[in-house]
């Protein structure tokens, strides 16, 4: 992993791909460091927006020295990035973030599960996993996102909380329904999800890899203010309080109390 | 040749620009994007006599023009600090100042003692933290009560003692005279001001404390104030605080009256904030024929 560092980048293109969904390529030197599941912060220009947002790693072009970001508009400061276009200056700090494993994954089954806006981390982990994988995309409604990237990079299947697309509910039920064997899980998510997927991965006696979101103001581990609950000491304070931002955002389920 | 250095209680920083603490972690957090030797000092994070868990999450919200935290103090304690944290700090050719936060006068004393002997240069005494129930902000919101640690804190500190003073009082001069006459060397003010912010989509509040400590520029003007009328009624001297994200806002607090200055959440703006403040009291200093900082320290007071 690279050093952090806080640089301006070009927006390269932006688009809408569902209803609030955008998907931003950005051109920055950070690209060449990005490891999936790492995130970096993006800073709105407003002036009574102070904090920078947490945005999840899509996918990295290293070639090209592009990151492609897909968040959803949300509030003051993602509204405004939704505004960007190219040739746009973007502030952004990076990487940050442990990012997902990919060694337990050698010579395993992996499942991957991404709830609503937990998607986008999933397609540069499926594009640096070894061998086949399951991924599965959960949405609200038949507005699907990521789709066609996720579709080439392993077996895709779809769940949908109003039935309109793929089976009827979230993504555990879609991996019952299909009968998805899996030696290990990645997921990114809602809580409610996340805390699912904990219970289904110790039903199965297999691990999960979880990454967790929280409101963070630095994003560098200094401020304390994202932490989780951890079964065994933390490494910074000792406390069972680990920072997300730099001791996650992926976790072990069984390391973490959600 | 500008001359920026400052003294406070004999000890001599070569800017006036330091952290606040709490928003720069123990330093290493930042080392990445900050040259830490070119930093006045740095004010660590709250240090405890023991790891303390802090607050549930939300601890972080952010309002118009600032933020509410609700952190709790979390921290590993005085023996992971002593052992991790400050031989890191001690390779910055910076000032170390270690700011204490305890639940009684008794863990306060423990962590003033061990820090005796180690280095560090000056101590910050925590009364003022408005996120925890016991201590910190208890002993910061009446006169009396911070008389009396001030006193007991002083007996047992090798170092300068700096009292950090809470905004949330009715006559902030009050406090800052009874620190003073228990034999303070030193004030540091605003620590942040109670908020609250309301999450309408939840119906509930937007910190799991209820309450949080607002900060950022939305304060400067309250801080700026409070500067004032502290360097007014008092002959120690102060570092200001509050809001500061540019060497103009730094300006401001230093003509106030303050003899330093810290810079907090606007560390979370910009990683780089502390250094792009020192470049801007130089500019202001240069366009503005100002050859040593300590003439426009209190320059408005009549």
């Amino acid at each position: 992993m690279g050093q952090k560092k806080k640089v301006t980048g070009k927006v390269v293109s932006q688009k809408e791909l569902a209803p609030g969904i955008f998907d931003m390529w950005i051109e920055t030197q950070l690209a060449g460091q990005a490891a999936p599941g790492q995130f970096i912060m993006v800073y709105p220009r407003g002036e009574s927006t102070l904090l920078p947002r947490p945005i999840s790693i899509c996918e990295a072009d290293v070639e090209s020295g592009r990151l492609r970001i897909v968040y959803r508009v949300a509030g003051k400061g993602t509204t405004e990035f939704s505004t960007y276009g190219p040739g746009d200056d973007i502030a952004v700090m990076g990487t940050l973030g442990n990012g997902f494993p990919l060694e337990p994954a050698q010579g395993k089954r992996a499942l991957l599960l991404g709830g609503g806006i937990g998607i986008p981390p999933l397609v540069q982990l499926a594009r640096e996993l070894p061998g086949e994988t399951n991924i599965v995309a959960g949405y609200r409604d038949s507005h699907l996102f990521l789709q066609e990237d996720l579709v080439r990079l392993g077996h895709f299947y779809a769940a949908t909380e109003d039935g309109s697309m793929g089976v009827r509910g979230n993504v555990l039920d879609a991996a019952r329904t299909y009968d998805l064997q899996a030696d290990l899980i990645y997921a990114c998510g809602p809580m409610p999800m996340l805390r699912a997927v904990k219970t289904y991965a110790q039903e199965k006696g297999i691990k999960a890899y979880i990454s967790l979101e929280e409101r963070m103001a630095c994003g560098v581990g200094a401020c304390l203010g994202c932490v989780c609950k951890t079964v065994h000491k933390d490494g910074h304070s000792h406390v069972n309080h680990a920072r997300i931002c730099t001791e996650g955002p992926v976790f072990e389920a069984g390391e973490v109390d959600i | 040749m500008m001359k920026t250095e400052v003294t406070i209680a004999g000890v001599t920083f070569k800017n006036p620009v330091m952290t606040a603490s709490g928003t720069f972690g123990s330093g290493i957090e930042y080392s990445e994007f900050v040259d830490l030797n070119q930093l006045g000092a740095v004010v660590t994070k709250g240090v405890a006599s023991t790891p303390w868990p802090g607050n549930p999450v939300p601890r972080i919200t952010e309002v118009y023009g600032g933020m509410l935290n609700a952190i709790g103090l979390q921290n590993p304690g005085i023996e992971v600090f002593l052992e991790r944290d400050l031989p890191f700090l001690k390779q910055a050719d910076t000032r170390m100042i270690v700011n204490v936060c305890g639940k009684t006068v008794e863990e306060y004393e423990e962590v003033v003692e061990r820090l005796g002997d180690t280095g560090v240069d000056m101590l910050e005494i925590n009364v003022s933290c408005p996120n925890v129930k016991e201590g910190a902000i208890a002993f910061g919101q009446n006169a009396d009560s911070l008389y009396a640690i001030t006193s007991q804190i002083k007996k047992k500190a090798r170092q300068p003692v700096i009292m950090k003073l809470s905004p949330n009082v009715t006559d902030i001069t009050e406090m800052a005279r009874a620190a003073e006459a228990a034999g303070a060397d030193a004030l540091s003010l605003i620590n942040t001001i109670t908020g609250m912010k309301i999450d309408i989509a939840k119906r509930t509040f937007a910190l799991a404390n209820k309450t949080g400590g607002l900060s950022g520029p939305a304060i400067k003007p309250v801080a700026v104030r409070m500067v004032y009328q502290c360097a007014s009624a008092v002959d120690i001297p102060i570092i200001g605080m509050g809001g500061i994200q540019s060497g103009e806002d730094a300006v401001e607090f230093l003509m106030a009256g303050a003899t330093a200055v810290a810079v907090g959440a606007a560390n979370f703006t910009d990683p780089c904030a502390t250094i792009h403040v020192i470049h801007g009291i130089e500019s202001y200093m240069e366009r503005s024929g100002v050859t040593d900082i300590r003439e426009i320290i209190g320059c408005v007071q009549s």
